[in-house]
């Protein structure tokens, strides 16, 4: 078996002692974010990048995965414990899993968390192992124009599936690719929109632009809300364990939840959060006794947290077999890919293999070390949610600021980020999700030059997108989705699934 | 009923409409070239008119459908997150990284309502040291330590 020899091959890039180390740290470091609320992954995994240049690719890969993963676990602790999410993908488990707490029952509730987590990642992980080799075999025979057909597939797809208005996610995405663009044209070496400034000659900067849309923006839009009361959990935990009731009733939830997980996280667009929310709306719905759910039902905890750690692994697939990112997340690792010189898309396992299985290897390895890791630390995740966040947002600020000028060592980054929050405060006001604009900027360059190949080799025909059959598959497939949430009766729909979190 | 019932969206066009065109605008001098031919403006300028077109598009919707709240803009906690990030950009060469950070702290931490000096000075003072340790030490990043006006050639 292919499958087999590989996975064996990367345990044995993943379980050197270095890679482990790394492992534990993002694992670690992931889960810290994780738990504190006001900073997601995205600036951290940003924050971090420039720290990742001196290590072997492989490794920097290892320990960004684990910031991410264990972000989408450790927001799940906060979620539980406070009656907030300390991540996106967890703001569904806030609604069963507080309410757990609340009637004594938090031990169980992180208990089916960890267990739900653990069970959807070994999973997710072998998932990943079956279908990226298939997958990239098959988008190895792509052309140009069939990745620009399939580029377009995945930017729509990730507009539909994410939240908010479609037309302002679009343009969003069309604004990034514009941003993308920025910098020396490969072709005709002319530098577009550069000002005149070195700098930008080489592009705008990829880490200090996500710290300004992403961190700072946030942490203003965050400073404006008054104070919350968080209401932490005053009681001390008694014991981490499930009672045989509690397991025969999370059990099947925690299957269909990684089922759901591992096939959402595959579509573009998909990924952590939007599985944790199909997952719940699917235990409500083929409940007994569907009142239970919101007052404290163990399914509403276990489904949406298998889910959301399966969607989380899962979206690496089209990252690293098609190079096409699905979530803010995965451009950042496609971004930290480039940097190292890698190309994301189907190469990776022919050209490096011990870098894609490496990396999936360690993420079974890294899901063992979140458990070992959490159960144990959960005293320390409580006396961590009381700093207030007067205290933290200033120390994100600093280590942004310094993270943006080390991306280059260079002042004018700094500039970029301050651009960019301004430009972040603007959007969040307004209502547009920043996460599309990164997509864009990530395959603004690759969108671009697979035109104008597509376009050289037809001659300047068009209808090279339309003749090529599979081509045509993926733009009709666009097309569909478009039409589809357009249409009244399903953008209503959407609605109802994305407004929980309101 | 006021004519833009939807200002968040009717804004957003604009903003939209107005990257449009400044790519447009930008991209005048590059060589559009042919389709089978592209020269370095084609791409920009394709998406400059989406951008204007979608843009505007936008704007219309926001005209009909249902009455939106106004939105509630708040400079001031921007204004000072922005400008403590500046102080970095202004000051590290001259204070060095310690003090830099301290001030970085100081200055954001008043953009919070519940602002208090003696914390925000404490917590300053740890996070500059920590940061430098790891960023100059750890990282080996070219930025000083300590103030540089006394040695030549700050």
């Amino acid at each position: 078996m292919d499958i087999i020899n590989n996975l064996v091959m990367g345990f044995g890039v993943a379980a050197t002692p270095m890679n482990v180390f790394y492992a534990f740290v993002g694992a670690l470091v992931g889960t810290l974010i994780g738990v504190l609320p006001g900073i997601g992954p995205v600036p951290t995994i940003a924050m971090l990048l420039p720290l990742t240049y001196g290590l072997p690719t492989v490794t920097a890969l290892i320990m960004l995965a684990g910031i991410y993963y264990g972000a989408s676990y450790g927001g799940s602790t906060t979620a539980i414990l406070v009656n907030l999410p300390g991540e996106m993908s967890s703001v569904i488990t806030v609604l069963d899993g507080h309410k757990m707490a609340r009637q004594g029952r938090a031990g169980a509730a992180l208990c089916v968390a960890a267990i739900g987590s653990f069970f959807a990642g070994c999973v997710a992980t072998m998932v990943i192992a079956a279908f990226a080799p298939v997958l990239s075999e098959v988008a190895l025979k792509f052309d140009a124009a069939e990745y620009f057909s399939l580029m377009v597939l995945g930017l729509i797809s990730a507009i539909v599936l994410a939240h908010g208005s479609v037309l302002k996610a679009l343009l969003m995405t069309l604004l990034g690719l514009l941003f993308g663009i920025v910098g020396t044209d490969v072709t005709t070496g002319v530098a577009r929109f550069s000002f005149n400034i070195p700098e930008l000659v080489d592009g705008i900067g990829f880490v200090a632009m996500t710290m300004g849309l992403f961190a700072f923006a946030e942490i203003t839009t965050n400073l404006e809300r008054t104070s919350g009361q968080r209401e932490l959990l005053a009681e001390p935990i008694k014991r981490i364990w499930l009672t045989w009731q509690e397991f025969k009733q999370s059990a099947l939830p925690i299957l269909r939840g990684t089922f759901l997980g591992s096939l959402l996280g595959i579509l573009p667009g998909g990924g952590a959060t939007l599985s944790s929310f199909a997952s719940y709306t699917v235990e409500k719905k083929i409940a007994d006794d569907p009142s239970r759910f919101g007052n404290g039902a163990i399914e509403g905890v276990a489904g949406p947290e298998a889910a959301n750690n399966a969607g989380a692994q899962t979206s690496f697939i089209p990252m690293l077999t098609l190079g096409i990112p699905s979530n803010a997340v995965m451009a950042l690792m496609a971004g930290a890919l480039i940097m190292h010189d890698i190309q994301p898309g189907p190469e990776i396992m022919t050209q490096t293999p011990e870098l894609f299985w490496g990396l999936i290897a360690s993420m079974w390895i890294g899901n063992a070390m979140l458990i070992v890791l959490n159960l144990p630390l959960i005293g320390l995740w409580i006396r961590l949610l009381n700093i207030p966040y007067r205290l933290l947002f200033p120390m994100i600020i600093l280590c942004c600021t310094i993270g943006a000028f080390s991306s280059n060592n260079n002042m004018f980054d700094v500039w970029v980020a301050i651009v960019f929050g301004f430009l972040g405060y603007i959007f969040a006001k307004l209502e547009c999700e920043p996460a599309p604009l990164l997509l864009g900027y990530i395959l603004g360059p690759m969108l671009e030059e697979n035109l104008r190949r597509a376009l050289i080799l037809s001659r300047g025909e068009y209808t090279v997108f339309v003749t090529r059959p599979i081509s045509l598959v993926m733009l009709l497939l666009a097309v569909g989705l478009l039409i589809l949430v357009i249409l009244p009766a399903v953008s209503k729909k959407r609605e109802v699934v994305f407004q929980e979190e309101e | 009923m006021p004519l833009i019932r939807q200002p968040k969206n009717f804004l957003s066009g604009l903003l939209f409409m107005g990257f449009g065109l400044a790519s447009l605008i930008i991209s005048r001098s590059y060589i559009i070239g042919t389709a089978a031919k592209m020269g370095a403006g084609y791409f920009p300028r394709a998406l400059g008119i989406i951008l204007i077109g979608l843009g505007a598009l936008l704007c219309l919707l926001s005209l009909r459908s249902t009455q939106e709240p106004k939105i509630v803009w708040r400079w001031r906690p921007l204004a000072i997150v922005l400008l403590s990030v500046c102080s970095f950009i202004w000051l590290t060469n001259y204070l060095g990284l310690i003090l830099t950070s301290i001030i970085l702290v100081l200055i954001s931490s008043t953009a919070s309502e519940e602002f208090r000096w003696k914390e925000a000075l404490i917590s300053g003072v740890i996070l500059g040291l920590a940061a430098t340790a790891l960023f100059v030490y750890g990282l080996a990043i070219p930025l000083p330590m300590w103030p540089t006006f006394f040695s030549s050639g700050a």
